[in-house]
């Protein structure tokens, strides 16, 4: 009974939203007011059903109700709860509808915050947020329906993949699906420009809020996918270019490109059409990230679901909206000039770099991503890109982009000379100099080229983004939230760069076996195994290990790493275990036992790591704190004094 | 012609690509397997339906053998039965199952509950034949011709695909 009305509400809300496209599009076109007025309780409706859909879902794992195919499917009687609401969107089929359920959030967030803008805009926006919400309803009903009953019912369920039973990847689709799906406010944004044949610098404004919001999720969500591969899987990877990780770091770095030239936009009124085109790239790499997941194009760990007709189905659907949006562009994006002009050492010429290098950055990954596809289409045979390919050829524009952005920080809007800044940037690189070869020689002592270079850099980017605020501060100026998000979010790329570098550059680890007693070393640290006990989880059964670490001699943790045996699936898993730190990560891993009481294990040490973590928190929290910038309100107080019917804002110089 | 239609330009190539390589995905169903063209391997283990006596591989030879690894947990054998079933009745190759790891008394309810379509039915409960077949999960078929040699490998079967990929292999060398 549940599912059914799950069922239904699906397709009521399929209908609505057919219906906010149809009077979305066509109200402003034919100047119907009551049309574009339609748009909203559409909206709202939907919110409501897809919630009501999506809460039956739920309902149903949570109740264990195994004539449900995707709950016989993908739970189990024996999984802990939170796990069982967790499955819902831990497959492909509850997963979609996750995503049309986060749609309708984010076009009701559109159409209640919106009140200020003028409203045959608001009217497109929601039209193209329709037609996308049609699309995923679509394909969700006539392909992947989470609802399809099983004749008869299952006793049990063949359990959720004991890799998925985690608490990352608890939150790690939410948070990823939240960033792709805001994305398409950005591309809806984009649409109703191109409709509208206009496009200024408040149009920029209002899309700024909402792209970083998107931003900041998509961030979250990449930080926890690359962490839980950190932990989970064990070995110690937190990055392995996985098809399905590089389909989440494209749309990132585009939408990073798209942040920094939305700014560029709003505040000079240029790369107008440069943006259209980042807003439609974006949201175009969150729908491939969809379809390479879901439709088996490109198999990887990640794929739990494959078919060719869902292939196709997206491949239309994604010829239909990216391919509309694209023609739109052709059309429009002529009219679009800007008359302002900037110098060679601006800050507009270096967010122009910061997007071409962005863009470079994400080309690459594409190429490496597409280049088995493309192998396999052109009957090449079999081929595989991994990380030989992508760490080296990554970096061709990732190192100037990051040495780019201290020197970018300096740098004013439009004007040519770089004037007092230079003695900043001077400043600030031989303070980084002086601190990142102390850091690396001093702490760690050389050992690669690439270390000292990214520490340098790193700690460049940090000290560079302090400059302007502590000024600010000195001369008694207030700092808006916006170059507070800013500030943070640069700081934490530096951190990350630090993390990384260092990680990398310094990181050990060794495979052995012990038997209880022995011990390995690892530089200052010595890991020594005392024993295997055996212990009972709620749905596994497993064996742990006990493992002192000490450094120099002295204690410094213990840590408890497992091998489960997941009971339903048979399915042996490691756990790793893990010693955080602000210096180092301690991890060790189980492996097989080799007899006579010994076990074999990975140990590692990981300088810096939990700096890559911090840094990516910082980034979206930076992000979050420039949202909340009076001048994106600031229309609001404009609008309560002014008449309803002004709908052409004008630019603000601020 | 403008240079904005660059980007058009590039996804409606992005499209074709993306295209062909789907058109290839189902052929994909056919899973490349290290064993087409080698001698099935050889496995004798415990008969599911008559406890105490064993399924002996080497007893199906001179025959066309459809190897189906089974189990009660796996919904896509559930959905595969009826297939089985209707290949049985067609009567062109015998059906030999691997029951893999799975539990006695529920497989043999479960055929008991939707009919048997099978010659003889193996119990694999460590998964020691499996393992010699290189078996990923259930369901997946094997396809062995009368010399005992595979020809053949697939995940779950649905009529057409017997029909027009697998029936055909059989008839195009009994013919």
């Amino acid at each position: 009974m549940i599912p059914e009305i799950g069922q239904y509400a699906m397709i009521l809300a399929l209908l609505l939203a057919a219906a906010q496209a149809f009077f979305g599009i066509a109200g402003p076109w034919k100047g119907q007011q009551r049309w574009m007025q339609a748009t909203y309780p559409a909206v709202a409706g939907q919110f409501v059903l897809l919630g009501l859909a999506f809460g039956c879902l739920i309902w149903s794992f949570v109740h264990n109700d195994f004539s449900v195919r995707m709950v016989a499917a993908h739970s189990n009687s024996a999984l802990p709860v939170y796990f069982q609401v967790a499955a819902a969107w831990g497959n492909h089929e509850g997963s979609l509808l996750f995503w049309v359920f986060v749609l309708s959030a984010w076009t009701l967030a559109v159409a209640a915050f919106s009140s200020t803008l003028p409203r045959p805009f608001v009217a497109r926006v929601l039209g193209v947020l329709g037609i996308i919400s049609v699309g995923f309803l679509l394909f969700s009903l006539a392909t992947s329906n989470p609802f399809e009953r099983l004749q008869p019912a299952r006793p049990d369920g063949v359990d959720l993949n004991p890799v998925l039973q985690d608490f990352g990847l608890t939150i790690h689709p939410p948070m990823l699906y939240v960033g792709y799906v805001g994305f398409s406010v950005a591309f809806a944004f984009a649409c109703a420009a191109m409709i509208e044949g206009k496009l200024d610098q408040t149009w920029a404004r209002w899309t700024r809020p909402w792209t970083t919001v998107a931003w900041m999720f998509l961030t979250v969500g990449v930080a926890l996918g690359s962490w839980w591969a950190y932990y989970e899987l064990g070995w110690g990877g937190w990055w392995a270019w996985d098809p399905v990780e590089n389909s989440i770091l494209m749309p990132w770095l585009l939408g990073t490109a798209l942040i920094h030239s939305l700014a560029v936009t709003d505040k000079r009124g240029l790369f107008k059409s440069w943006t259209l085109l980042l807003a439609i790239m974006a949201f175009s790499f969150c729908l491939l990230a969809t379809f390479m997941v879901r439709s088996g194009v490109l198999v990887s760990v990640h794929s739990f679901a494959s078919d060719p007709t869902r292939g196709i189905f997206i491949l239309s659907f994604l010829a239909l909206t990216i391919g509309g949006a694209l023609t739109l562009y052709v059309w429009r994006a002529p009219l679009l000039r800007s008359a302002a002009g900037f110098d060679l050492v601006s800050r507009e010429s270096f967010l122009l770099f910061n997007n071409i290098l962005l863009v470079i950055a994400t080309a690459v990954v594409f190429g490496g991503t597409m280049a088995p596809m493309i192998a396999d289409v052109a009957g090449l045979g079999t081929l595989s890109v991994g990380a030989p390919y992508f760490n080296p050829t990554f970096l061709i524009p990732m190192l100037p982009l990051l040495a780019l952005v201290s020197v970018g920080t300096f740098a004013r809007w439009k004007r040519g000379a770089l004037g007092e800044s230079r003695n900043r940037i001077l400043g600030s690189l031989v303070l980084a100099l002086i601190l990142g070869l102390a850091l690396i020689l001093g702490v760690y002592g050389d050992r690669s080229l690439l270390g000292p270079i990214g520490v340098v850099i790193g700690v460049w980017i940090v000290v560079s983004s302090l400059v302007d605020p502590v000024d600010r501060l000195r001369r008694g100026l207030s700092i808006s939230p916006s170059i507070l998000g800013m500030t943070l979010a640069h700081i934490g790329l530096g951190v990350i760069t630090l993390g990384i570098t260092t990680m990398e550059a310094r990181m050990e680890a060794r495979d052995v076996a012990l038997a209880p007693g022995q011990q390995v070393e690892l530089g200052r640290f010595a890991f020594r195994f005392e024993g295997v006990e055996e212990v009972d989880g709620p749905n596994y059964a497993a064996t742990r290990a006990r493992m002192v670490v000490t450094r120099d001699g002295k204690p410094e943790t213990v840590l408890f790493p497992e091998r489960r045996n997941y009971l339903v699936q048979e399915q042996a898993l490691a756990e790793a275990s893990l010693g955080v730190g602000w210096q180092r990560d301690l991890l060790a891993t189980m492996g097989e036992e080799v007899g006579g009481g010994a076990w074999s294990f990975r140990v590692q040490v990981r300088p810096l790591m939990r700096y890559v973590w911090l840094g990516a928190a910082l980034m979206a929290f930076g992000g979050f704190l420039s949202t909340l910038d009076r001048r994106y309100r600031r229309r609001r107080e404009a609008a309560e004094s002014a008449t309803v019917a002004a709908p052409v804002p004008r630019g603000d110089p601020a | 012609m403008n240079r904005f239609i660059i980007p058009l330009l590039v996804f409606g190539l992005l499209v074709v690509v993306f295209g062909i390589s789907l058109k290839h995905a189902p052929e994909k169903q056919v899973v490349k397997s290290a064993l087409i063209g080698k001698p099935a391997p050889e496995f004798s283990l415990p008969d599911l339906l008559q406890p105490g006596a064993t399924v002996n591989s080497a007893a199906f030879k001179g025959r066309w053998v459809l190897v189906n690894v089974w189990a009660t947990w796996c919904v896509e054998c559930r959905a595969e039965h009826p297939t089985l079933l209707d290949i049985k009745q067609q009567g062109k190759v015998i059906i030999v199952g691997l029951n893999y790891q799975d539990k006695d008394a529920d497989a043999r309810q479960w055929l008991a509950e939707l009919g048997n379509p099978y010659e003889a039915v193996a119990v694999d409960r460590e998964g020691r034949a499996s393992i010699d077949y290189g078996v990923y999960g259930a369901p997946e078929n094997f396809l062995v011709n009368p010399a005992g040699v595979i020809v053949h490998k697939t995940w779950g079967l649905t009529p057409d695909y017997w029909r027009t990929t697998m029936l055909p292999l059989i008839e195009g060398t009994t013919k």
